[in-house]
């Protein structure tokens, strides 16, 4: 049974003799919402980058949704969604035309196209808001857009880097919804935040310190092995040994 | 005082830091000077051209070899008044000079007065109507000599200043209009817009020091860098290109610092009316140099404009910067001879200066 | 006489075209308090510090901060103010050193003057100190910007998101060094999308979209929760959050951390519900009483 959507054996990355992922291995299931932490500098976002298929290993190997990260970087491209905090959505475009925009880019028809506007619409309740422009809405809205969008190809995995910075409390908890929602119909889910509480929505987690994984499981477990209260004490314990920094 | 030293001292860092930028202006003065001076010419060398003449009197071969010993001409040969069609569309020429059946008769009729008719003419191709323009000039002026035989009814044209046509001689007035631009204008105004994008401006306006005095600090190492152009520029001009430098040096340099310090208003100005450094080139880009290549008479001269072109390219600074240099670098006039100029340009620099000053207040404008 | 207070505001308001930014703010901050301006992006907060700061006039109401008029005092107060706009705002091609002496020439103060005062921060990153500014971890630019606000003594900070995008290990020193920085009789102004952050402060205001919510110490405006609460966790947690919104008695149901919180109605039986979700199939199901949080009250606050 194929339930495993990434698995990643001792990649590496180095810039010069800088490592700045160092060999890392882990897996994450199918329809698992995996949380990816780690302090400012600890290299999450080279790690995210190479499992996006955007930069090359310098060594080790991963698959992503059955294709090679060394070999297959335009193939994971196809069948992974990503989504930035900085950058997702065009704001000179309305709602409408960045959806359309994203079907485009992924080949929809266009048949299926109007299909999944009109469901995206419907479900964030954006029926009246679809010719506004993106750059006009509350950043709480576009991000929960964004994440529609970034999922309206139905990619097996999607990237989320940092989704929730900034975002008040209430919009907060109906992105973190549409997350439970997306991973219980089979879509992989694999997030960065500063949140601590928020990584306490994930299945499992994984904690990176200077280039390495230094915990990873479920909350509640990692809580129960190093003896913390809550995830964010359980990342200060980590973190704290941190050497380096951007 | 010894603040303002400081910012002055964090800026020159700033230019330092970016060696890549600081690079490009220490160079592009020299490579522009270089580039226009040699590579990129109007002017024609070796003119190759046909006769056609159906006597071959003495007055006829005078004539031609009196040309050919002219640097700039070589003649192929004699041809037939049916062949003028092929050697141009074939290229062997770009041009051929049909003296006329009577050339003797005409050219003393004329002498005397008595004469009113053309002795030769000019067939010129003018696939590439610069070159056949100068071509044109050049024959006119190789044709007609020290200006004693007058041929016909043709115009006598004399060249005043740069008998030789140098078109490098030109370029040089246009490209200090040009970089100074670039330098003060386009380069001060990101580099303030830099600030106000990078949130620092914020701060700098949350403290005790008049914003005016910061940015003052800001146009020295950018007024200073300009003068090293300049000099560069000057010293390329004279001992590489040869341009004589005959007219009021003190006036000339004068001159340039003046149109520095309008260049920096101009830049404090853009600075005042753009958000983001993508904003300030492009304005710089567009509304200062396009303006300063098309319309300052730097590539193409003022007086051929047509009428809007004309009134519009008063009141660019760079057309009478352009004009005075020209007259006091090449024309080797005394200051008084670009009064006029300087006039324009001291009141454009007193207006921009206190339009930049009034626009740029202490808050951030909402 | 009696000194003034750090910060006073009443009917403050800024207006951008036709959205309304700031909408008649009043509170005041008192001396050497450590006031918390707790609210998500949009809520208003920038634009007050750029008032406060006197780089934006207000279209209505007034304000003073160290007993000085925004508008027709401001170059005094300028004198007197340390601010941290939002981006840190650091000269990233010059080193550390030459940042710090540039702020300090700028508030027309020598660097050794008020060491001091920057000293317990500055040491953490003196070690790179030759080192460009735009090379630095997110935590340290954080400390660096810190330092230069700080260079001239000012006796009000103003400190706008100085935590957002740097990791809970950072944030937590951070707030340390606002501690101390108290201690020694600065009054601050701070604010923050990062609801945990709030207990950190003296008081709080919370706000949205321009308007306060409600101003208290952090235990007074947990206090203002006078709902019960539970928290509801088990195996299937999307699951468990769609059966509570489903169950007779539970007002509002929504993820918290690791568990979800209940809003429920008086009366409401944790145990028998406990029961019927293990009768419906959900495993290691645990409801208990849970005390609010602050966002909490937000999210209440915010709905009503």
């Amino acid at each position: 049974m194929n339930d495993v959507i990434i698995s990643v054996q001792d990649l590496c990355k180095c810039f010069g003799d800088f490592t700045a992922v160092d060999h890392i291995t882990f897996e994450v299931r199918r329809g698992e919402i995996f949380g990816f932490l780690g302090a400012n500098g600890a290299g999450k976002t080279t790690a995210m980058r190479m499992l996006c298929g955007l930069s090359y290993p310098t060594s080790g190997s991963g698959r992503v949704a059955g294709f090679d990260v060394m070999t297959q970087g335009e193939q994971i491209k196809r069948h992974i969604g990503y989504m930035s905090q900085r950058f997702s959505l065009y704001d000179d475009l309305t709602v409408r035309e960045n959806i359309r925009l994203y079907a485009g880019i992924y080949g929809l028809g266009r048949y299926e196209t109007l299909r999944r506007t009109v469901s995206v619409l419907n479900r964030l309740h954006f029926r009246s808001e679809a010719d506004t422009l993106v750059g006009s809405l509350p950043l709480g809205w576009k991000q929960k857009l964004a994440f529609s969008v970034a999922t309206l190809h139905r990619p097996e995995v999607v990237f989320l880097d940092e989704p929730t910075g900034g975002v008040d409390p209430v919009t907060r908890r109906q992105f973190w919804e549409m997350i439970y929602e997306a991973a219980a119909g089979g879509t992989t889910v694999f997030v960065t935040t500063h949140y601590m509480d928020e990584a306490e929505y994930c299945s499992r987690v994984s904690i990176m310190v200077d280039g390495k994984i230094e915990a990873l499981g479920a909350p509640a477990e990692l809580k129960r092995e190093f003896g913390a209260e809550s995830m964010d004490e359980l990342f200060r314990i980590l973190a704290r040994g941190a050497k380096r920094s951007e | 005082m010894s603040g303002f030293l400081h910012f002055v001292k964090k800026e020159t860092l700033h230019i330092l830091r970016d060696r890549r930028t600081m690079l490009i202006v220490l160079l592009m003065p020299v490579v522009q000077v270089l580039l226009f001076g040699f590579a990129i010419s109007t002017e024609v060398n070796n003119i190759e051209f046909f006769a056609v003449a159906p006597h071959r009197t003495e007055a006829v071969r005078q004539q031609i070899e009196r040309m050919n010993a002219n640097p700039y001409f070589s003649f192929k040969g004699y041809i037939d008044q049916k062949r003028i069609d092929r050697v141009l569309r074939s290229g062997q020429a770009a041009a051929v000079v049909v003296f006329a059946d009577d050339y003797d008769r005409l050219v003393e009729g004329a002498a005397v007065g008595a004469i009113d008719e053309a002795a030769v003419q000019f067939v010129v191709d003018a696939s590439n109507p610069n070159n056949a323009g100068t071509d044109l000039i050049y024959l006119q002026q190789a044709f007609l000599g020290d200006g004693s035989v007058t041929a016909g009814s043709a115009p006598a044209v004399r060249i005043l200043y740069n008998p030789q046509m140098k078109s490098s001689y030109n370029f040089v007035p246009g490209i200090m209009g040009l970089i100074f631009i670039l330098i003060c204008a386009m380069m001060t105004s990101v580099s303030i817009v830099r600030e106000k994008e990078s949130g620092t401006m914020e701060v700098l306006l949350v403290s005790p020091v008049r914003p005016i005095w910061i940015i003052s600090a800001k146009m020295i190492p950018y007024f200073l860098l300009s003068c090293l152009a300049l000099a560069t520029i000057l010293l390329l001009a004279h001992y590489v290109l040869g341009v004589p430098m005959s007219g009021s040096m003190v006036g000339l340099v004068g001159l340039s610092l003046l149109y520095l310090v309008l260049s920096l208003a101009l830049g404090l100005f853009i600075s005042t009316v753009s958000h983001t450094q993508v904003v300030a080139i492009l304005v710089s880009g567009m509304l200062l140099m396009l303006p300063v290549i098309m319309l300052s008479g730097m590539l193409f001269p003022v007086e051929n404009m047509p009428g809007i072109l004309r009134a519009l390219s008063c009141v660019i600074p760079a057309r009478w910067y352009i004009e005075a240099v020209r007259k006091l670098m090449i024309g080797g006039q005394p200051f008084v001879a670009v009064w006029q100029e300087s006039a324009i340009l001291l009141a454009m620099t007193v207006v921009l200066v206190v339009v930049a000053l009034k626009k740029f207040n202490d808050k951030l404008e909402s | 006489m009696t000194t003034p207070n750090a910060i006073e505001i009443a009917g403050l308001t800024k207006r951008y075209g036709t959205l309304t930014a700031v909408d008649h703010i009043t509170f005041e901050v008192w001396r050497g308090e450590l006031f918390g301006l707790i609210g998500p992006d949009g809520a208003g907060k920038t634009t007050l510090f750029r008032l406060l700061t006197t780089l934006l006039d207000p279209d209505e109401g007034r304000a003073t901060v160290d007993g000085l008029d925004i508008v027709t005092q401001y170059r005094e107060i300028r004198k007197r103010v340390g601010y941290m706009p939002g981006r840190f705002s650091l000269y990233p091609d010059l080193s550390v050193a030459e940042n710090l002496e540039f702020f300090a020439a700028l508030f027309g103060v020598k660097v050794e003057a008020n060491y001091d005062l920057i000293a317990p921060i500055y040491r953490q990153i003196e070690p790179f100190r030759k080192r460009r500014a735009g090379k630095l971890s997110g935590g340290m630019k954080q400390k660096l910007a810190l330092c230069c606000a700080l260079i001239h003594r000012p006796s009000v900070l103003f400190l706008d998101e100085p935590t957002t995008g740097v990791d809970a290990v950072s944030r937590g020193e951070f707030w340390d060094m606002l501690f101390n920085l108290k201690r020694q009789g600065i009054s601050i102004l701070v604010s923050t999308p990062y609801m945990d952050e709030a207990c950190r402060c003296d008081r709080i205001a919370l706000c949205d979209n321009g308007h306060l919510l409600g101003i208290d110490t952090p235990a007074g405006i947990v206090a203002q929760f006078d709902e019960p609460l539970y928290a509801l966790s088990g195996s299937d947690m999307y699951g468990l959050l769609l059966e509570a919104r489903r169950a007779d008695g539970v007002k509002e149901c929504y993820p918290f951390g690791a568990s979800h919180h209940l809003v429920v109605a008086e009366g409401f039986d944790a145990e028998a519900f406990e029961r019927q979700l293990r009768q419906r199939g959900f495993k290691a199901v645990t409801v208990e009483p849970v005390q609010a949080g602050i966002e909490d009250v937000f999210m209440k606050l915010m709905q009503r």
